[in-house]
């Protein structure tokens, strides 16, 4: 009861879109995505209003691939990085969507897929339609500094991915399906280093996946594939070490931050990072696996630091969070 | 030869400020910051100078010859106007340098935006 | 969990990959020692065009502060800092980058709401800590040291 939800029926994804920018195209994923953008500015004046465009451009893909119109949906849910949530609140201010604004930082796709499977269990709605997004500048201009300052970035570092990501979740449908959902609890070890973001989120991704098999008896074998959000290479090895002081080996991990790029090509330091990472990786490789049968039981967790640039600057430590959701190709 | 002093100096300035970086966690603003203050005080106990002799733009072009800059500005200022000077000194000194890089910026964001990243 | 924060801070410390220390300070030495030559050659030039010697180191920076901006402007300065690290930062270069990217970046926001208010919001703390250093500099001269007067 309580910690681990599991669904009365299982809730289907039956859609999904994403959307990249130019650096995403040139990774590994790039043929996958639904659209490019050869231009990060996306045709927009500014940064912010980019995102926003992205988003758009990923939600007019999934209308059209479901083909379904903005008033067949009974509920949107996402989030993004910006100040106030502003280029998901934007993304809708012109679609006919209720909408519920979350804030996760880059867990923002489990959280609201959690969240949407929740909805969708109590009865309450038919659908709700699951998105994430983050754009490389925005993210640099608010957390860090202006583009075309000059610096070196450090090798725990993450490059934000540009991407937006959608999920439209089902009553009925065809799979992949959710079966279970955990909500994750805030763990900080201290961290404050704000150039290395997968150290402040391993002891959450940590804390929520040392739960879940406590406390539902499942093993790391019975999974195909456990993926997490966007850890890097530091995070992913600071969360297998942290598992191993609980026994839990962690034989099948992927992190979606390790594929989205190609690390060494690409320079993006210890990984790639972002609320569309875990989104774009979902919509571009996970589903599509799921769907084509080579994966038949994940779990996705999506990992998120919840700083500010005021609380970095005030030598805050950083408290991370990580949602879990378990998806299986097929209803058991 | 004033080019080989030039190069060197400047170019060891710059290592010293990478190893800063690289092993300790200060960040670039305060490295900045410190190599100024650094500045102000090797020039103010004379032991700038006599780099400046040796290297010339490889000891004024990083930003510890602005500190020496401010500086020698508040000596000239100091000797010519007297209590004023302290105030006026160093805006003095630093004036060319930095109304340049405001005109510059001001221009530049007329012009451009800022550019993508990849 | 079961570790605490003083162990997790060494084992992160043990995960996380060090600097290429040699490879950066030797990119940091080559760009970094080629700007100061050729801010010594501006100066060389702008002597011999019959500038006096301090308005020719005056020049000199301007230029600098000029092709920088410049630089900034065409997105080539970062690239370049991405190899160069402090070789870009610590010459008055990276002064006028962390003017005129700023100004940039937040031309977004306006010309006086942006621009104007962001432009000095990385070198500002160089500009203040710089002046109060010379103005305590300068009460020393004037009240303890007779050379001041």
């Amino acid at each position: 009861m309580g910690r681990i939800i599991t669904l009365k029926k299982p809730v289907a994804i039956t859609t999904h879109s994403c959307v990249g920018g130019k650096k995403e195209g040139q990774g590994p994923l790039g043929e996958y995505f639904d659209i490019i953008s050869e231009d990060n500015y996306f045709g927009q004046e500014s940064w912010e209003k980019a995102e926003t465009e992205m988003l758009k451009r990923s939600f007019y893909t999934i209308l059209k691939k479901r083909d379904i119109k903005p008033q067949d949906i009974d509920v949107a849910l996402g989030g993004d990085l910006c100040n106030q949530i502003t280029s998901t609140a934007f993304c809708y201010r012109d679609i006919p969507v209720p909408f519920l604004g979350l804030y996760g930082a880059c867990s923002a796709m489990a959280e609201s897929m959690v969240i949407g499977a929740c909805l969708i269990n109590s009865g309450g709605v038919d659908n709700a339609l699951c998105s994430a997004s983050s754009h490389f500048a925005t993210a640099e201009r608010q957390f860090r500094t202006p583009l075309d300052y000059g610096g070196k970035r450090t090798p725990t570092a993450q490059w934000t991915v540009t991407g937006a990501a959608h999920a439209l979740l089902e009553r009925e449908g065809k799979g992949p399906f959710i079966t279970r959902v955990m909500f994750g609890r805030i763990a900080d070890l201290g961290i404050k280093d704000a150039n290395n973001m997968g150290a402040a989120m391993a002891p959450a991704a940590a804390t929520t996946l040392k739960e879940f098999f406590t406390l539902s008896g499942e093993k790391v074998e019975n999974y195909d594939a456990i993926y997490t959000g966007d850890l890097g290479q530091v995070g992913t090895d600071l969360l297998k070490q942290l598992l191993m002081h609980e026994n839990i080996e962690l034989t099948n991990h992927k992190d979606c931050g390790l594929i989205i790029f190609d690390r060494e090509s690409q320079q993006v330091q210890a990984g790639a990072s972002g609320c569309g990472c875990s989104g774009c990786v979902l919509s571009s490789h996970i589903l599509p696996q799921l769907e084509a049968g080579n994966l038949h039981r994940i779990l996705f967790m999506a990992t998120g630091a919840l700083l500010s640039p005021t609380t970095t600057m005030q030598q805050e430590s950083i408290p991370g969070i990580a949602h879990l959701v378990e998806i299986v190709a097929e209803k058991e | 030869m004033d080019y080989i002093a030039a190069f060197i100096t400047g170019g060891l300035i710059c290592v010293l400020g990478q190893i800063l970086i690289d092993l300790t966690k200060m960040t670039p603003a305060r490295i900045l910051t410190s190599f100024v203050v650094a500045g102000v005080v090797l020039s103010a106990l004379g032991l700038w100078q006599p780099i400046v002799d040796f290297a010339g733009a490889g000891a004024l072009v990083p930003i510890i010859g602005f500190g020496h800059t401010l500086a020698k500005g508040i000596q000239e200022a100091v000797a010519k106007e007297g209590f004023i000077g302290i105030f006026t000194g160093g805006f003095t000194a630093c004036a060319g340098g930095v109304c340049a890089s405001l005109v510059f910026g001001f221009i530049a964001a007329l012009l451009k935006k800022p550019n993508s990243r990849e | 969990m079961k570790i605490n924060k003083k162990e997790y801070s060494y084992m992160v410390e043990q995960a996380s990959p060090p600097s290429h220390l040699g490879k950066n300070c030797l990119w940091a030495f080559i760009i970094g020692g080629s700007i100061c030559t050729l801010g010594e050659w501006l100066y060389k030039f702008y002597k011999n065009i019959g500038f006096i010697m301090s308005d020719a180191r005056l020049m000199a920076s301007i230029s600098l502060v000029g092709l920088a901006a410049v630089l900034t402007g065409l997105g080539w300065y970062s690239r370049l800092a991405k190899k160069a690290g402090a070789g870009t930062l610590v010459p008055i270069t990276g002064f006028a980058n962390a003017v005129v990217s700023p100004a940039m970046e937040f031309r977004a926001e306006g010309l006086i709401t942006g621009t104007g208010t962001k432009m000095f919001i990385i070198a500002g703390p160089v500009i203040v800590y710089g002046i109060l250093a010379s103005v305590v500099y300068g009460l020393i001269l004037f009240f303890i040291s007779p050379m001041g007067r």
